[in-house]
């Protein structure tokens, strides 16, 4: 196990490094930079400007001097915001993003799991129907409408809520359930199918048969196997509801870091971009180091390995 | 297949969801945001975006100066009502009778908000760092009305002194002008021009550089009404009173709080909730129903900017003008206000908008899709046979698609024109536009003080923001000639043969004038309609009134 | 006692039922589910709807009638009229041409590429396994958004090479998927006896391992081709997906979303359609699902 954990994170640094220098040639390739405006810039200042942020060097140079400094852990200044430092902007926004992501993360583990079990367990009878389809209106209605539905409803006809911002507890209500209950969703349907195949292997029949009673069987002989697709999603499952909610952020005006992740490209902000690259694969790396982690304790045949 | 009809499971789910109705619909409301506000004379306003900074001499954008317009105050401020200069740090002035000598008085006792005193010395200094090159300051352009800057700021001299901006003693400013500028008041009001606090600045890096950390909160110097206290990146800026403001005693509001809200949806929502007091703009479905509904809270003002189509002269089938006159004269631009963006903006038949301070053009385009197909028929494409395809290029956004995709229903119909729609992001489509690789191009333009001259000198032939390949030495002459001029009505005769030839010529197709539409709760006062979208924050305050839902203030606002 | 060689009549009729293959199993199995029957029905519905209604209806989805604007359903207009007063009807189903055009081809891709990748990274094993999952690691950390305004940038108005790209995208869940079954398919004692049978790797995993991890496979590209048409919405969204005045879907959602309050039948439509489609790929894809376990009891 140790060796497992150590040797993954020798990995991560030349993933990371991958990740830095793709995105860095990426940003270059694309056209328009950071200091377009709708108003003309005559060119002596541009040329100031670009001067000041090391924009005139030649790629290799601005690049060498970027990885240095990422050596050293400084991910550089944005460009968007002027006089703030890339550290510092993930640093306000990623508590943030956090506590969204914890609570959505909760919100669709406690709603798909049961879901999905309950479908499984009564296949194609009713509940299993209602559960599905329950299930399937989290996958199918978009964040964007969903969104400003429960708005449209709780804040503003019901009026419990603030329609947006992120002052105040009850704030983190409406974003954290629409963005839990799309991932509930996916868990759902996940578990459901995990359980349904391992339901109908030879060792649940035995138990069945040994006289076990159905709750015995489902929650400690079926559950561990069907959970597998689910621990196998939530890797990047997770990494997707911390950064990857770009929508609820901007529907509910929250200072996470969805929001940075997608409005540094449209800056073309490529210092932020990076930044959020990266703080996005070391996430990733770790979190599918947990799921395998998870998995292989789950998969008792993958434990002898 | 065992099978039990299970009650259990259904009473759980039934009480589950009775629990959670009753929870919502029996609770009473929260206390609202603006409720607060309005007790304690605290504004929430939308902004839209995050401020890129908060140095006057580094910023350009139109969210920053809502901000900036709280924390610093010029030599002179703007009224209320229609923005004409008034007083502000400085309390007279003497011009000289050719106009191009500028004294100005300061006040007695006036102080930045760290205690120093505002001297005629730290203009001096400001207007030096505006002009120092390194800093890159993007509209020193404003400053080159006076002696010398442009020369400064090129880098012909190096010795501020030959720069016609000298503190004749602590406070007495003098400005001499290269001529008559009867505009350089209003100039004054565009924060280029505004002062900082040279000190401070020094005191967290070079001052001539960026990046510097002098405006974050708690190190931000102003001598302006309110002063920084919170910068939170995304979520608020807060700016509290400032009690060392000369006029403090006058200023009603306590804080105002900016929102940088991205979305108008969730923008207008936060409106509705209680969230904001005023908002930057209006969904533009939205707006007929306001109107309808509550039309007390929605507000729609003329604004000094312009919506037109550049169009790229460079291309062959563009050179021709009767082309481009034929595209300008068959758009229904009465039917695109109405129908389309229906916020009460105004079908433009000329460029600069009507009554710029006293100017309306008298040349004007009518909409005549007979006489469009007359002229297109001249340059060589009867019935538009023969007319090469073409993008309409234009940066993602809902209405700018509207738009697009009405006219080009028009040109197809009226003139037989295929016109196909090119959606781009904005840094790609401002790309794309600067190098003059599109064919017609969507394009906005807002005037940067009150000032015919802030619209018509954007098409001079070295202007960067021409982009559309057309020149006209008559038209740039006329230009130059009344820019060296004082009499109003002379500038003006001038300008009108400049916008005569310039809608003969049609390097670009206008199309509306703005207004700027946005939604205002009726305790807001002395929030008054302004060309410029100025509303000087000392004239506005919140009328207390017990805290009420939209619903009973609309019905409140009907009651004869 | 001599022994006769026909057998009683009865026993030679037992001898020799009519074998079935796998996929005729499957086949028998699926149109006895109802539910995925009614799915395929509305799918194939919708489809044809899609692909021909347009030649029978009286609006084409880009004509405006700009004095109208966003109008009710009415004898004219069957499910109103947007904004610009274009017919819904016609926009809703041109839409589906995109939008199904558009899940098919990025599913596609993503569905080869995927299993292939989990399937030869789960199986192989040791080194390669490592480096394959640290190239799917890699790529899930790259700002997709980046890698979608480059290739609108360089492919221009090429949607569909756009929707390649999606799917180049969406593979990598697959993969990650696929390999975990696979692993746990490894130590089944067929795979083992397969292996001691001396069969080339490439046989065992094309004919052995592949078609036993259709199950969570199938279940995932039901899926994955809504991800892929939300996945087209939030592009539109953004600006960078299908272009006007065509339309799709998801684009029509969106717009709908905008004014649900005061045009819902913007949103309810082409909520509802999609979600109908989504459904019926749902229920289908259960029904592979069920039909293609091989654990499965037989009665």
């Amino acid at each position: 196990m140790l060796q497992l954990i150590a040797r993954r994170i020798l990995e991560t640094i030349p993933v990371l490094v991958l990740v830095a220098t793709i995105t860095f040639f990426m940003m270059k390739a694309v056209p328009g930079g950071p200091l377009d405006t709708e108003k003309n810039i005559p060119q002596e200042i541009k040329v100031q400007i670009e001067a000041f942020y090391g924009l005139d060097q030649p790629l290799w140079k601005q690049y060498a001097s970027y990885m240095g400094n990422l050596l050293r852990g400084d991910l550089g200044p944005s460009f968007k915001h002027a006089n703030r430092s890339v550290n510092e902007l993930i640093a306000a926004a990623l508590p943030v993003s956090l506590e969204l992501g914890g609570i959505a993360l909760c919100v669709a583990l406690l709603v798909g799991i049961p879901l999905g079990i309950a479908a499984a367990v009564r296949q194609n009878t009713w509940i299993d129907y209602l559960a599905s389809t329950t299930a399937m209106a989290g996958i199918c209605l978009p964040t964007f409408v969903m969104g400003p539905l429960l708005v449209l409803v709780f804040a503003l006809h019901f009026e419990q809520f603030n329609a947006s911002g992120w002052d105040f507890a009850r704030d983190r209500v409406l974003p954290a359930l629409t963005l839990g209950l799309v991932y509930a969703g996916y868990i759902a349907r996940l578990t459901r199918g995990g359980m349904l195949e391992v339901l109908n292997q030879d060792f649940i029949r035995t138990a069945r048969a040994k006289g076990a009673s159905e709750t015995r069987v489902v929650f400690r002989h079926a559950l561990r196997g069907g959970l597998l697709p689910v621990v196998s999603f939530l890797g990047p499952g997770i990494a997707g509801i911390l950064t990857g909610s770009f929508v609820i952020e901007t529907i509910f005006n929250i200072p996470g870091l969805g929001r940075h992740f997608v409005t540094s490209v449209f800056n073309r902000d490529a210092t932020l971009t990076i930044g959020t690259a990266l703080f996005y694969a070391a996430l990733v790396v770790a979190l599918n180091l947990a799921a395998d982690i998870a998995q292989a304790m789950l998969n008792p045949k993958q434990r002898a390995n | 297949m065992r099978y039990r009809t299970n009650r259990w499971s259904i009473r759980v789910l039934m009480s589950a969801a009775l629990a959670g109705f009753v929870l919502v619909a029996g609770c009473s409301k929260p206390p609202t945001r603006v409720g607060e506000g309005n007790r304690l004379q605290i504004l929430h306003k939308g902004n839209k975006s995050d401020p890129q900074e908060l140095d006057p001499h580094i910023v350009q954008g139109v969210p920053e100066h809502h901000i900036l317009q709280a924390l610093i105050e010029n030599l002179v401020t703007e009224d209320p009502t229609d923005l004409h200069p008034v007083p502000g740090q400085a309390e007279r002035w003497d011009i000289s009778p050719d106009g191009t000598v500028y004294t100005f008085h300061l006040r007695a006792g006036i102080r930045w908000s760290n205690g120093d005193p505002v001297t005629a010395h730290d203009f001096v200094r400001s207007y030096r760092r505006a002009l120092t090159p390194s800093l890159g300051c993007e509209y020193a352009y404003m400053y080159f009305v006076m002696k010398g800057a442009e020369d400064y700021y090129k880098g012909k001299t190096q010795d501020f002194s030959s720069v016609g901006a000298q503190a004749l003693d602590e406070r007495t400013l003098r400005i001499t002008l290269n001529g008559p500028v009867p505009y350089f008041l209003s100039l004054l009001n565009h924060y280029s021009w505004w002062p900082v606090h040279l000190p401070t600045i020094a005191r967290y890096g070079d001052p001539y550089q960026r990046n510097n950390r002098w405006t974050r909160p708690g190190n931000f110097v102003g001598n302006g009404p309110f002063v920084l206290a919170r910068w939170d990146v995304g979520h608020v800026i807060v700016v509290k009173k400032n009690p060392l403001y000369w006029n403090a005693a006058s200023v009603k509001l306590s804080e105002v709080r900016f929102y940088p809200i991205e979305s108008i949806d969730t923008e207008e929502r936060s409106f509705r909730s209680g969230q904001l007091h005023v908002t930057e703009e209006v969904p533009q479905s939205k707006i007929a129903v306001y109107r309808r509904d509550h039309p007390q809270l929605l507000r729609i003002d003329p604004y000094l900017g312009a919506y037109f189509y550049r169009i790229n002269t460079t291309r062959p089938q563009f050179r021709d003008k009767r082309v481009r006159q034929a595209l300008a004269m068959a758009i229904d631009r009465k039917t695109i206000v109405e129908n389309v963006t229906r916020g009460g903006q105004l079908p433009a038949y000329y460029f600069t908008p009507p009554d710029t301070v006293g100017y309306t053009s008298r040349s004007a385009i009518r909409y005549d899709p007979e006489g469009a197909r007359k002229l297109l028929a001249q340059a060589g494409y009867p019935g538009g046979k023969g007319f090469p395809p073409f993008d309409i290029l234009y940066n993602t956004s809902e209405s700018h698609k509207s738009v697009a995709e009405a006219i080009q229903q028009m040109w197809k119909r009226e003139l037989g024109i295929d016109a196909r729609l090119l959606n781009q992001e904005w840094k790609v489509y401002l790309d794309t536009e600067k190098r003059k690789d599109y064919d017609v191009s969507r394009a906005g333009w807002i005037g940067d003080y009150a000032d015919p001259s802030t619209f018509l000198e954007t098409f001079l032939a070295d202007s960067g923001n021409n982009r559309t390949g057309w020149t006209n030495a008559e038209y740039d002459r006329l230009l130059k000639e009344a820019s060296r001029l004082g009499d109003r009505q002379t500038r003006y005769e001038l300008f009108q043969k400049a916008e005569a030839i310039f809608l003969d010529e049609m390097p670009v197709i206008p199309i509306y004038h703005y207004t700027r539409v946005y939604l205002l709760r009726p305790e807001v006062r002395g929030w008054n309609a302004t060309i410029l979208d100025h509303h000087p924050y000392p004239y506005v305050w919140l009328a207390p009134r017990p805290e009420a839902s939209l619903a009973t203030a609309s019905a409140a606002a009907q009651r004869p | 006692m001599p022994v006769t060689a026909t057998a009683s009549p009865a026993l030679a009729a037992d001898a020799v039922e009519p074998g079935r293959s796998l996929w005729q199993d499957a086949w028998a199995r699926l149109r006895r589910n109802r539910m995925a029957v009614i799915g395929g029905v509305v799918l194939i519905v919708l489809t044809a709807l899609s692909l021909f209604g347009p030649l029978f209806l009286a609006y084409s989805y880009e004509e405006q009638n700009l004095a109208l604007g966003a109008a009710p359903p009415s004898a004219a207009h069957l499910l109103g009229t947007d904004k610009l007063g274009r017919d819904q009807l016609a926009r809703l189903l041109f839409g589906g041409r995109v939008s199904l055009l558009v899940g098919l081809a990025a599913t596609s891709v993503s569905l080869t590429i995927g299993v292939l990748w989990g399937s030869i990274a789960g199986y192989a094993g040791g080194r390669l396994d490592a480096v394959m999952m640290r190239i799917v690691d890699i790529l899930y950390a790259l700002p997709f958004t980046i890698f979608v305004i480059l290739l609108m940038t360089v492919f221009g108005r090429n949607f569909i090479l756009l929707f390649v790209a999606i799917g180049a995208v969406e593979w990598l869940t697959m993969a990650r998927i696929v390999r975990g079954q696979v692993l746990a398919l490894k130590r089944q004692e067929f795979i083992e006896a397969a292996v001691a049978l001396g069969l080339r790797k490439r046989r065992i995993v094309l004919r052995h391992v592949v078609p036993n991890v259709l199950g969570p496979v199938m279940v995932y590209t039901t899926l994955t081709i809504p991800a892929v048409m939300l996945l087209e919405a939030f592009l539109s969204f953004l600006g960078l997906g299908v272009q006007p005045p065509m339309s799709s879907w998801g684009l029509l959602i969106k717009e709908g979303a905008e004014q649900m309050e005061e045009a819902p039948w913007l949103l309810i439509y082409p909520a509802a359609v999609f979600a109908a489609t989504l459904f019926s790929l749902n229920f289908l894809g259960d029904g592979l699902r069920d039909a293609l376990d091989v654990r499965a009891s037989k009665d």
